[in-house]
Parts: C-alpha cells; structure tokens; sequence
C-alpha cells in the first residue's frame, strides 16, 4: 500500500507527518497487528507494539472498530485483550473453510460451568451444594476442555480442591471479563417474577404483541 | 398420604395460569431431569406455581411418584432424589406441626417458614440454570466467530503462554512430578547392548549428590538438568528416588512456573543429624527398578 522504506522510516518521519496521516499510520498499524495477532492483545501489549500511550491505543481501536462497521469482520474484545475476528453472521461461509469446533458440553456440564463462573474459586462440595447431585463428572469434563482448571485447594478441613474459569472459557463464550456474566440477582426467581419484570420493561408491548414478530424477546435474553 | 387428585384439588394459586391446568396426577413423559431441584424446578413450573408458596403436599406427593418411577431405573440416581424426598417429607410433616402457623397466602418473608431454605435453593438452582442456557447460546454465536489465534492454536485454546501467568503452581503435585518423570524417560533410550556390566548407583549417593548441587548452586536446580548426565533408565529412577526421599525429608523442595513450566527443586534448610537415613537407601539391581 504504502512506499514506505524500513519500519525506522516511519519513525524518524513520523514527526514530519502531518497529524491525519499519522493516525492515519497508527491505524494501519494497528489492523495489521490485529490481523496477525495469535490471541487477544491487551491495551498494554498494543501500546507497546505500537509506541502509542494506551489512550491513544484506545482511540485507535475505537476507530478501526467502527471502521469495521458493517463489514466481515470485527474487532471484538475478549478475555481481556482485543481481536479480529470474523463476524457470527457470516461464520456459515467461513465454516465451509474451517469446520468450527462442536460445542458438546451436557446441560450438566453447562450448569456446573455456571456455577463455576459466578463462585469462583469454588470447591467441588460447593458445586454440588447448588446442584443437589454428584458433580464429578461435569466438573472433570470441564477441567479436560480447559474450560476449568484446579486453582489451588481451600485451607478447609480436608483441603477440598477449587475451581476457575480459564481464559479459554472467556474465548469460547465471547465474555472479555468474568464481569460480563449477567448479574444473578437480576435473574428472575420464578416465571411470574419474569413476567412481571417484562410487563414493567416494556408495558406497551402487551396489546401489540399479536403483530409484533416474537423474536426481538428471546434475541435479547440469549444475546 | 394424599391420592393425587386430591392433591390437585388446591386451587390455582397463580391468577395467571391460564393453561393446562389440568394435572393427571402421573406424568407420562418425563424430560431428564439433572437432579432433585431440577424435578421440582419441573413439576413447579409446569403447574406454574408460585415458588415462594410451593404447596408442599401436593409437591412432595408428584415427587414421590416420579421417584416410584424411578427407582426401578438407577439407584445410583435415585439415591440424591430420595435424599431431596426426605427434605420434602420433613418439611411437609414440620408444616403439619400445629405451633406453627400455617401461611395460606404469601409466604416469602415468613422467617419460620419451613419451606424457605428450599425455596432459597430452588431460586438459586433456577438461575445458574439459566444462565447456563444463555451460557449455551452465546457459546453457539461465538464458535461461528473465527479468529486468527483459533486457528494458530489448532484447537482454539486462547491459552498462550502469558495468561496463565497467575497460576503459580508453588506445589507441584507428585503426579506433575510423575508426568515429568516420564517425559525424561523417554528422552533416554536404553542403549542396545547385550550384557554390559551397569555400574550401580544407590538412592543415598544420589540424594548426596543432589543435596550438594542444592548446596552450591545459587536459585535451585532444573529438574531435568538431574538427569542430563543420567545414562540409563536405572540411573534416572534411582535419581528420581533419591529426589522423592530429599522432599520427603523436608531437604528440598520443587517449584513449577506455570502450567507446563519448568520444574525447579530449591533447597530446604536442612534438619540437624538427619541427612541420610539407612533406609530406602539401597535399590540393588536392575530387575527390581524395570
């Protein structure tokens, strides 16, 4: 794209660019990086890379975020760092290239995984607490998808092992941080808590909802 | 006990339970249930009852039924619904205790309220529940994400080398350990001779050696690094033996950077007149170590 010689070109003259081209380069540099990247990079590792403070970083990714806007790919924020990824909506194109990895994990093993998120660290007698069975198995299932791991044991009697989450859980989910899981407290109790919740969201939707399609509800929930 | 259509007589006690109200008294179709609140959380929801005022009769009745249905399936199952069974009749039979009053109407606040622990129990199931289902939704969006490092990886493990920088695994495990053991066995193969005299090694002049290294080398040793001179399998073990007796004898220790990291062994400050036990000292020959 550009005529520029050795990278200590772009440094050396940066100071003679005029501030729009300048970005203009961070930018450029950015994507690159973003392109190339094996994993998400911090806000740190990309100021880093690119000799840019992390507000100006920041800034960066914003405006390639956007630049993404309405285009195959995205710049998406997860487990702590950024990355370019390709966007869910085409992922059956890119599929028929890469077979996506199944996701085969039991309702069992979902809902330990749950617990897991929320009340880590956690020993095995806690999970089974919440659940009412015998957690053994979702719990090993789990740790072998490295969506688990042992961290530790609690200064309990017995010294019962605890689990976290992995980083690797946070990819698989899309989640950026632990803190992105919904608040529990402001899940429902019960079916008639759920209703009324809706009604006092959104009480105009009642009488309309017969023309209204019914997806925009579950989107919401799942998304 | 109360037959069920009895049970079923209570009047709705949701206003708003517009359908199917109509209860047979036996399931026939039965989803998998993941345990005893799971089942509840069924047979509530189903007859859209109110979970802050669960009629418990007629709850722990239909429970039991499905348990009756049960137990001729899995008794390893069966067993953790029977405990939950034991609750419901507890409770049941702690709400027919004539002290107590009974609450006919909302009940949630009630602090002598038998039902409320499991009714705790059941909101806080029912919403790691959920989530689990919305966990399961986003999984499904995000395996359609694809992203460089997914394919790097092979298997799409966002798990590099700098993000388990937090599990310091100061312990390492004796299976850790083993694994790693095992790693270096495979790097020494036997050499193919016939009947070449072994020189012997003995566990205490391993543990003298070692002990020495730790003594004179600053910042600990590799764990590999003792094995590097090693020329055969009898050596390695012996080694290894010698390794497990200083730790067992609080003379040193081993230390793991990170999963997967290397295996350091540090000295301990060494017990007095303790150094070299005549026990486990000796492993004669190679038979016993193969």
């Amino acid at each position: 794209m550009s005529e520029l010689g050795p990278e200590a070109d772009v440094t050396t003259e940066a100071a003679d660019q005029r501030p729009e081209d300048q970005r203009r380069t961070n930018l450029c540099a950015l994507e690159a990086v973003l392109f190339m990247a094996a994993e998400p990079l911090s806000l740190e590792d990309l100021a880093g890379i690119l000799e840019a403070d992390p507000a100006e970083a920041q800034a960066l990714i914003a405006h390639l975020a956007a630049d993404y806007e309405g285009r195959g790919i995205q710049v998406q924020q997860v487990a702590g760092g950024y990355q370019v990824s390709t966007r869910p909506e085409y992922g059956h194109f890119v599929a028929r290239l890469h077979e996506p990895e199944r996701f085969r994990l039991s309702r069992a093993a979902l809902e330990t995984l749950a617990i897991v998120a929320y009340k880590q660290p956690v020993t095995r007698p806690e999970v089974e607490a919440i659940r009412g069975v015998n957690s053994d198995s979702p719990l090993d299932t789990l740790v072998q998808y490295e969506l688990v791991y042992e961290a530790g044991r609690k200064d309990a009697p017995g010294r019962p092992l605890l689990y976290r989450t992995t980083d690797n859980f946070l990819g698989k989910f899309g989640l950026n941080s632990i803190a992105d899981l919904p608040r529990l407290d402001t899940i429902p109790a019960d079916e008639a808590e759920a209703r009324a919740a809706a009604e006092s969201l959104a009480p105009a939707r009642e009488p309309d909802a017969g023309d209204e399609p019914t997806s925009p509800e579950p989107q919401e929930r799942s998304g | 006990m109360i037959a069920p259509e009895i049970a079923a007589q209570g009047p709705p006690l949701h206003p708003a339970a517009p359908t199917d109200r109509v209860f047979t008294g036996h399931p026939v179709k039965l989803p998998i249930f993941e345990g005893p609140l799971d089942l509840l959380l069924f047979l509530i929801e189903r007859d859209e009852l109110d979970i802050f005022d669960i009629p418990i009769e007629r709850i722990t009745n239909q429970y039991l039924d499905y348990l009756a249905g049960l137990e001729s399936l899995n008794i390893e199952v069966a067993g953790e619904f029977l405990v939950t069974a034991a609750q419901l009749l507890e409770i049941k039979s702690r709400m027919l205790l004539p002290q107590e009053e009974r609450p006919e109407t909302e009940g949630d606040e009630e602090v002598g309220d038998p039902r409320a622990e499991l009714v705790a129990r059941l909101i806080e199931y029912r919403r790691y529940k959920l989530v689990a289902e919305e966990l399961r939704a986003r999984a499904e969006v995000q395996r359609l994400v694809f992203s460089r490092g997914a394919l790097t990886n092979g298997n799409g493990n966002g798990n590099g080398n700098g993000e388990h920088a937090y599990l310091m695994l100061n312990d390492v495990s004796t299976f850790d350990l083993w694994a790693a053991f095992q790693a270096v066995l495979s790097r020494v193969k036997e050499p193919p001779t016939g009947d070449m005299p072994r020189p012997r090694f003995t566990v205490a002049q391993k543990m003298a050696a070692i002990a020495s290294r730790l003594r004179w080398e600053q910042g600990g040793i590799q764990f590999v690094g003792l094995f590097l001179e090693a020329a055969t399998r009898l050596e390695i073990i012996v080694t290894f033996l010698a390794l497990l007796e200083l730790i067992r004898l609080r003379r040193a220790r081993v230390a793991q950077a990170g999963l997967f990291g290397e295996i350091r062994i540090y000295p301990l400050a060494e017990t007095r007149d303790r150094s070299l036990p005549g026990v486990t000292t000796h492993l004669s020959g190679a038979t016993e170590a193969e």
